[in-house]
């Protein structure tokens, strides 16, 4: 039978605040285990959660850029539960009166426009993190640390409304830019800042009824995302054909085998025995305080695309892939103010920043902002094209010097002796050298075979390194042989 | 000389400080004595704290020599603190097994402010086991024996702190209150005590019972004293975000000033009196009902409708929240942590059935099971809905009275040895201070004369919010008129 997909994805983002959600404490990956640690966070007796305003402001953000109702009064509530990185034995969440409701993220897969409807977004904190068994130090046994516990996430569900794994990775990605574009959140997945559960069901095409929901846990990265709705569908899509029932219960994705394992069932399904926090009031907001975070919010992807189109009228294409990430976007503004501002300008600086700056940090494995060169440099080095100081060529060796070295293009423009020949009296003795030894060529040449004309122009270029000015070389060939 | 200066009120030490007439060191250590040689009668204390309390002392007893004018009220005061609020490197137990040797990383704000104060404090008192019960028999460490007849108990769950005062082995005391645990053992111990507006003295550190109804709570011998102890804890704390950001007014100052309850409006109801109140409770109290209008009050029966649904209420709610208060004490951290480690859900369950005493188990049970999927709409919901209609009730009572007196408990201290295996009977002991807890009023106890066997009646003024300071000014009247609060 042909089955259809039905997905939904719950996604917890880490805020980008300096310190917790109910505390002081720092807010920082990578510190010593438990250093960042206080008695609320420690959840010691005695010790009461204070909320930061900073952290209801990132959600509000958050709300507000992905088209959501922002709620002038939620609340907070105790999610209960025993584990041993959970230091009060509940989890400080909403509930049942969250911070935003609704909301809607705009994704394109297939040349096709998808809505995905979001239901809700609301605040919590983080648990902390257990690190098991076999390292030295653990000695067999399991340790906690407890610097993430009581770390702002937001944890934004969408409603079941996607039909295919491509979908759920697209909106995923265009997730993680957003909240990077407003500074919510930085969406590194291998540290944790952005994780992501989807649940997943099949039901025959045509049917209107969902079918049985499975909850895939533990994905965290785009490719993982992509894999494990993948494999669940597969999964769910046998299961059917073979006439066996599908359990409505939780998996975890194991990326090392490809699989997904079961987790809890239904039956062994946590009861939360959720109830309003009574150590905090309600959360209520001031609507002018929203319109305030409205009016500061920086530009979106979408809007910034069209703005590259219209402003510098750049392909809907060029748009779409400079925006697809902020600080590639950052990037491409910085180099292009560095210019001297023309439409042809940013074409040609948005090619080299696709072909080459996107390449190299593909091939290096690098962010754009770890690169050794910044937009500063990248621009410096397209003037030197535009003057005419080195060609087009040359620009892409010098591009990857930059890359490894991080001198600056000028220093290598120099040290390698890459400056451009446009002088024919430079290049006039090398042509003539060239015509001198490959007489056979010539011959050929001249009797109609028009292709070796390329010939002539490669050995041009191989003797001059490179270097030669490309127009001068042709209309020095093309006297030389006529 | 020395049961002399165990007796003496906060004014009284004042003064005494001020002539010289003794240091405070000497004070401190009278009480350390007492404490020392009655402890083992009474166990009212869990831990003296001798050497930081006459450390302070001699830091009081400098300032008394070098700006004695400028020293606050409460300066070289000694006052007992109940073992669930915490003080830096200090145990506090809760009276638990599962805290029995925990150390505090921080002090309470309350604490603080009794540092800042200079008051000294003596050291820990004994309790219900994290403040459940109304007999001071849930300890870890043994019960607190009541000292008008050390054969009954002492009330609870402050009980230690209550009977630390009562049996002079402190000045003042700090209890915490829930649904009555300062004023029902003050009424057993023949003290007074006062319940504050919730939010009115900040919670930060102290350990929770259920956190919408815990306050901290002042007792002591008079309502002077315990006025005194007011002003100094109470007031906004930051870090509590349910603390009342709102102007503490003080009555220390204005008691001696009124001398009637003319034009005061007090209202009681007489549906009270329809189930479990003893006989000589009923007494006492529809006697003080004619004190009040000796004193120039009017007396009216009002109709609190929901009232009698309070214990009901209080026990869904204070369960529901002591659930969670209490589930971090899981054998993970701190002090405890069973031997079968077999799974970490067997390490978890074990370590809680073997280290939190029965009372504690039921109430988490009880907790757990009334915010459970599919009874949370008909026990916790209800239940707050429930709250929401007794403190409709009180608005509406205070829109015609002023204030509203109940006996502070059913029946006077019962006797030690008595089985009572129905909890549910035990719990309607709390059917008159709980209301307040559950509205988030102010409540002062305040002794009201003694039975036949000589033991003390209590009576329970509840005000309106924030009226601390009118509430211990009229319950001033009341204690010099009835005059049994014990002379100092």
């Amino acid at each position: 039978m042909k089955y259809e997909a039905v997905i939904g994805l719950e996604v917890h983002a880490q805020l980008n605040t300096q310190t917790k959600l109910f505390c002081r404490c720092k807010n920082e990956y990578g510190q010593e285990a438990n250093s960042a640690t206080c008695p609320v966070c420690l959840g010691l007796p005695g010790a009461l959660p204070k909320i930061n305003q900073f952290a209801i402001e990132q959600a509000i953000k958050a709300g507000l850029a992905l088209n959501c109702n922002i709620q002038l009064n939620s609340v907070f509530s105790r999610k209960n539960y025993f584990y041993p990185d959970l230091p009060k034995g509940y989890q400080i969440s909403q509930f049942d009166k969250p911070l935003c409701l609704g909301g809607q993220v705009d994704i394109e897969v297939n040349e096709e426009a998808v809505g995905v409807v979001l239901e809700r977004i609301h605040m919590e904190e983080d648990a902390g993190k257990l690190l098991h068994g076999d390292s030295s130090e653990n000695k067999g046994g399991s340790l906690v640390d407890l610097n993430r516990a009581g770390v702002p996430l937001i944890e934004i569900v969408t409603t079941p409304c996607m039909n295919s794994a491509e979908q759920a990775s697209t909106y995923l990605k265009k997730l993680r830019n957003i909240l990077r574009y407003i500074d919510v959140c930085d969406g590194n997945m291998e540290e944790g800042s952005l994780r992501c559960d989807a649940n997943v069901s099949i039901r025959p095409v045509g049917s209107q009824t969902l079918g049985t929901k499975v909850e895939v846990k533990n994905m965290n990265s785009f490719k993982h995302v992509q894999k494990a709705i993948e494999y669940e569908i597969e999964r769910q899509s046998l299961a059917l054909d073979n006439n066996e029932e599908i359990h409505q219960e939780t998996r975890l994705w194991n990326p090392e085998k490809g699989i997904s394992i079961t987790m809890r069932s239904k039956e062994e399904s946590n009861d939360y025995r959720y109830f309003p926090e009574p150590d905090l009031k309600a959360l209520d907001i001031e609507q002018t305080w929203i319109e305030e975070i409205k009016e500061n919010l920086a530009e979106l992807p979408d809007a910034k695309k069209q703005r590259y189109i219209d402003d510098y009228g750049l392909p809907s294409y060029d748009a779409g892939v400079l925006t697809s990430d902020k600080d590639v976007a950052a990037f491409f503004e910085h180099a292009l103010n560095a210019l001297s501002v023309s439409e042809k300008n940013a074409k040609n600086l948005s090619n080299f920043v696709m072909a080459e700056v996107l390449r190299l940090c593909k091939e290096l494995s690098v962010s754009i902002n770890d690169l050794k060169f910044n937009a500063q440099d990248l621009a410096q080095l397209l003037k030197y094209v535009a003057d005419g100081t080195i060609n087009g060529k040359i620009a892409k060796d010098i591009v990857d010097t930059m890359a490894e070295t991080g001198e600056k293009p000028q220093a290598i423009i120099e040290s390698k002796g890459l400056k451009q020949l446009s002088d024919p009296k430079d290049i006039q003795p090398i042509i003539e050298q060239i015509i001198q030894n490959n007489p056979k060529q010539v011959e050929q040449y001249k009797s109609g075979k028009d292709k070796l004309f390329g010939f002539f122009v490669g050995q041009t270029m191989k003797e001059t390194k490179g270097k030669a000015n490309p127009g001068m070389v042709n209309q020095l060939l093309k006297d030389a042989l006529k | 000389m020395i049961n002399e200066l165990n007796t003496l009120s906060i004014k009284k030490i004042q003064q005494a400080y001020a002539k010289k007439e003794f240091s405070a060191t000497e004070l401190t250590q009278a009480y350390l004595d007492k404490i020392k040689q009655e402890n083992p009668n009474y166990n009212a204390f869990l831990q003296t704290q001798e050497s930081q309390a006459l450390e302070k002392a001699k830091f009081v007893d400098q300032q008394l020599k070098d700006n004695a004018d400028s020293l606050p009220p409460m300066a070289g005061i000694p006052i007992a603190i109940k073992d669930n609020i915490l003080q830096k490197d200090e145990i506090c137990s809760a009276a638990s097994q599962f805290l029995k040797s925990y150390k505090a990383q921080y002090s309470a704000h309350v604490i603080e402010k009794l540092q800042d104060n200079h008051a000294i404090i003596l050291g820990r008192t004994n309790m219900d086991e994290f403040a459940m019960g109304s007999a001071n028999k849930n300890s870890a460490f043994g019960p607190v024996k009541n000292p008008i007849n050390p054969d009954h108990v002492p009330g609870g769950s402050s009980g230690g702190s209550a009977c630390a005062v009562a049996a002079n082995q402190s000045c003042v005391a700090l209890g915490t209150d829930t649904g009555g645990s300062v004023r029902q053992p003050a009424s057993f111990c023949g003290i007074t005590a006062l319940k504050p507006t919730y939010g009115r003295i900040s919670r930060y550190g102290v350990i929770a019972f259920a956190s919408s109804l815990d306050q901290v709570g002042p007792m002591g011998k008079t309502v002077e004293d315990v006025a005194y102890t007011y002003e100094a804890i109470a007031g906004y704390d930051q870090r509590d975000s349910k603390s009342l950001n709102h102007t503490v007014k003080k009555a220390s100052d204005k008691l001696e000033k009124q001398d009637s309850l003319k034009d005061k409006v007090i209202g009681y109801s007489s549906a009270f009196f329809n189930h479990g109140v003893s006989d000589e409770v009923k007494d006492n109290f529809l006697q003080s009902l004619k004190h009040f209008e000796s004193l120039g009050a009017h007396v009216q029966d009002i109709d609190l409708a929901h009232l009698h649904y309070g214990v009901s209420c209080y026990y869904v709610i204070a369960p529901a929240e002591a659930s969670a208060n209490l589930a971090r004490y899981d054998g993970i951290r701190y002090t405890q942590r069973s031997d079968d480690s077999s799974s970490i859900a067997n390490l978890i369950s074990s370590s809680r059935s073997e280290f939190f005493g029965d009372e504690v188990c039921r109430r988490i049970l009880l907790g757990t099971f009334v915010l459970s999927s599919g009874f949370y709409d008909a026990y916790y919901l209800k239940a707050l809905k429930v709250r929401n209609l007794i403190q409709q009730d009180f608005i509406e009572a205070f829109k015609k009275v002023d204030y509203i007196a109940t006996p502070t408990s059913p029946t006077t201290a019962f006797k030690l040895n008595q089985q009572n295996n129905d909890p549910l009977q035990k719990y309607l002991a709390d059917m008159y201070t709980v209301p307040a807890s559950i509205a988030g009023l102010p409540a002062i106890s305040l002794p009201n004369g003694r039975s036949d066997n000589n033991l003390p009646f209590g009576i329970q003024l509840i005000g309106s919010y924030y009226t601390e300071d009118d509430l211990l000014t009229t319950a001033h009247v009341l204690e010099k008129a009835i005059g049994f609060h014990q002379q100092g």
